[in-house]
């Protein structure tokens, strides 16, 4: 899957679960530019990103992403 | 079952219509998702949740400490969760003789809670134990009474005792929901790592479920009725088709045990209280035959109060039912395998819960145990009763029916009433009933067991209970006032509630005679009501001036009073009954 594509599909699941009217996400794209998103829903977005893409994050790649590019590699990572 | 994410965003819902319940939530682990699936899973159940959130693990420091925000709150319910993965890592740090006593210490600290007397008039919620096979022994730790599984199956097992003991104590039955649905679906080791929190985010919408259950049972909202359809749903095939040899029942090979089992769990239902009803599209001779001839059938026409078998449609049946059983559409469970039939009457009959039940049979009741539809905060002997009750009253309905004059019929009935105040012996089903009443019920008080003693000794008090007897059967307990000393001259009616069984009978004619008597008696010259609206209670809105009270003007609750020197008694068609 490409990058764009993870990346799109990463706004949606922002949009769901953090209730939000429109999300732009790009690599940069931290905590700190989405009041919605915090320590605890970001475990509601772990969660429904191992559904969407059917993964299972380990409990340090949790903890270690920095931004939204972190995210995106991760996943790609795991879907090769 | 509402995920997660729904249920948080329920909680952008306005809430101001809703009643509230103060609520606090306790934890060895992190619960702030807890939180807001308790209060989500409230939302949709009509309830606006007031929460308060203890910092994690400070269970101790909340119960013990007198001036701790636990007590400074002052909630009606409190939820207390202590893991079993906090008790695991406890069991590991201890040397093997302490390890076999650490059941006993947690129940020790459970009973020291029970017993904090600021709490006696609280609800005490206390999640079980999940279990952790660690494996240390393997299926061996059952033969060690130092292992993990044995303490924790010991600590599920005393807690069930000890819930028995103390009446202020709920055991909400997590342990149970895991053996439902998994270990490994009730826990995310990477969501635990990450946040402190033991339960994973899908887990969560059951077990706030659970606890509403539970909180909706004490607030007395629960299921008191069961109606079934007959053909496909308690046997297999169709009566009117297949004929008695050629439905399907019965043990050995094939889909009659799946039927089998259903009865018997229903069977289990009626023992406990919950009322069965038959609403079935037959002709009555032809639906009844199975209850009567088929020798693999558990139910029988005993255990069924109300049978409606003809060609009206399921909606007008289970109003008829309704109309003799007088319980709310919320407090009954329609079951169908017909998924038309379900929804004509969840469309027609609001509140009524219908259950969309499995294509296959053999699904039926695995489907029906997640559902955890019968919670009930009390049970109690006189539950088992019910059904004849309810069968007798089928009776009085038709009866009336060759009546044409009200007065006669009631006569007809020969109707005494045994009057006594609250003793050790009717307090159990006082409090069931004040927990239970909600539509003739004119403040909607809820009382206890511990309460209903306290205001038996209370000498400000005019307690008073009343059964109701009559040719066709006993009613038992139906009635309860409660009048406390306002004044050297006044009593106010604090509680006033009856079951809705007795209605139309003049037992509230015959209820006042008594209560102006006693109040005569004890020199007080006036008695004053109250009624206070609920959504459910508009039956008894007009209650006080139908019996000749007078409206107070300028309260801000509707109040009225009634002078006992002029009061003439009612005319009723009851007998006191001497005992």
């Amino acid at each position: 899957m490409e990058r764009q594509e993870i990346l799109e599909q990463l706004n949606e699941i922002f949009i769901d679960v953090l209730d939000l009217d429109e999300c732009n996400l790009t690599d940069e794209t931290s905590a700190n530019d989405i009041e919605e998103w915090d320590s605890l829903s970001h475990i509601q977005i772990i969660v429904a990103i191992e559904k969407k893409f059917k993964i299972k994050f380990t409990s340090l790649e949790i903890m270690k992403w920095n931004n939204v590019g972190e995210m995106v590699n991760s996943l790609e990572e795991k879907l090769k | 079952m509402l995920q997660f994410k729904e249920l948080k965003k329920l909680l952008k819902s306005d809430l101001s219509a809703f009643p509230s319940i103060k609520v606090s939530l306790i934890g060895d682990t992190a619960t702030q998702f807890l939180g807001t699936a308790i209060k989500g899973a409230g939302v949709e159940r009509g309830y606006n949740i007031n929460l308060f959130e203890a910092e994690y693990n400070q269970v101790e420091r909340q119960f013990l400490d007198s001036t701790s925000e636990l007590y400074e709150f002052d909630a009606d319910m409190i939820i207390v969760f202590q893991s079993t993965h906090k008790l695991g890592e406890l069991h590991s740090q201890l040397p093997v003789e302490q390890q076999m006593k650490l059941a006993d210490e947690r129940l020790e600290f459970i009973t020291s809670i029970c017993e904090i007397p600021a709490l006696a008039n609280k609800k005490i919620i206390y999640f079980n134990y999940p279990e952790i096979d660690d494996t240390v022994f393997g299926s061996y730790a059952n033969k060690v009474t130092s292992s993990l599984s044995y303490q924790v199956r010991k600590l599920n097992y005393e807690l069930m005792n000890l819930a028995q003991q103390y009446s202020n104590l709920f055991i909400c039955d997590i342990a149970g929901l895991q053996n439902k649905l998994g270990r490994d679906f009730m826990f995310a080791s990477n969501i635990y790592v990450s946040t402190e929190m033991v339960l994973s985010i899908d887990a969560l919408p059951y077990v706030a479920s659970r606890v509403m259950d539970i909180v909706c049972a004490i607030k007395g909202q629960f299921k008191k009725c069961l109606i079934l359809d007959l053909d496909n749903t308690v046997w297999g095939g169709v009566i009117g088709d297949d004929g008695i040899e050629g439905i399907q029942l019965g043990h050995g090979l094939g889909i009659g045990k799946a039927f089998t089992e259903f009865q018997m769990w229903i069977k289990k239902l009626r023992q406990r209280g919950i009322i069965i009803c038959v609403a079935s599209k037959n002709n009555e001779e032809t639906a009844k035959e199975p209850f009567e001839k088929h020798p693999d059938m558990i139910l029988k026409l005993d255990d069924i109060a109300v049978f409606q078998a003809n060609w009206e449609t399921k909606v007008d049946n289970i109003r008829t039912i309704q109309s003799i059983l007088n319980i709310g559409f919320d407090s009954m469970v329609f079951l169908d395998d017909n998924p038309f039939e379900r929804n004509i009457v969840r469309e027609h009959i609001k509140g009524i819960t219908v259950p969309e039940l499995p294509e296959d049979p053999g699904d039926y009741l695995e489907y029906l145990y997640s559902l955890n539809l019968f919670e009930t905060a009390s049970y109690s002997s006189a539950d088992k009763d019910r059904t004849k009750q309810y069968q007798v009253e089928a009776k009085r309905v038709s009866l009336s029916k060759t009546f044409t004059n009200e007065a006669d019929f009631l006569k007809s009935l020969n109707m005494v009433s045994t009057v006594s105040g609250f003793t050790k012996f009717n307090t159990p089903r006082i409090a069931q009933l004040s927990q239970r009443s909600n539509q003739f019920n004119l403040r909607t008080i809820r009382y206890t067991e511990a309460d209903i003693t306290a205001l038996a000794d209370n000498p400000d008090v005019i307690d008073l209970s009343f059964t109701l007897e009559d040719k066709f059967g006993d009613n038992g307990l139906i009635a309860v006032i409660i009048m406390k000393r306002l004044d050297a001259d006044t009593l106010f009616i604090d509680t006033w509630f009856m079951s809705c069984r007795v209605l139309k009978r003049g037992m509230e004619n015959f209820t006042l005679n008594i209560m102006t008597e006693r109040a005569k008696a004890a020199g007080y010259k006036r008695i004053i009501g109250e009624y206070l609206p609920t959504a459910k209670n508009k039956m008894v809105e007009n209650h006080y001036s139908d019996l000749g009270f007078n409206k107070i003007e300028g309260t801000e609750t509707a109040q009225y009073e009634l002078n006992v020197e002029s009061y003439q008694p009612r005319e009723c068609y009851i007998e006191t009954k001497n005992t």
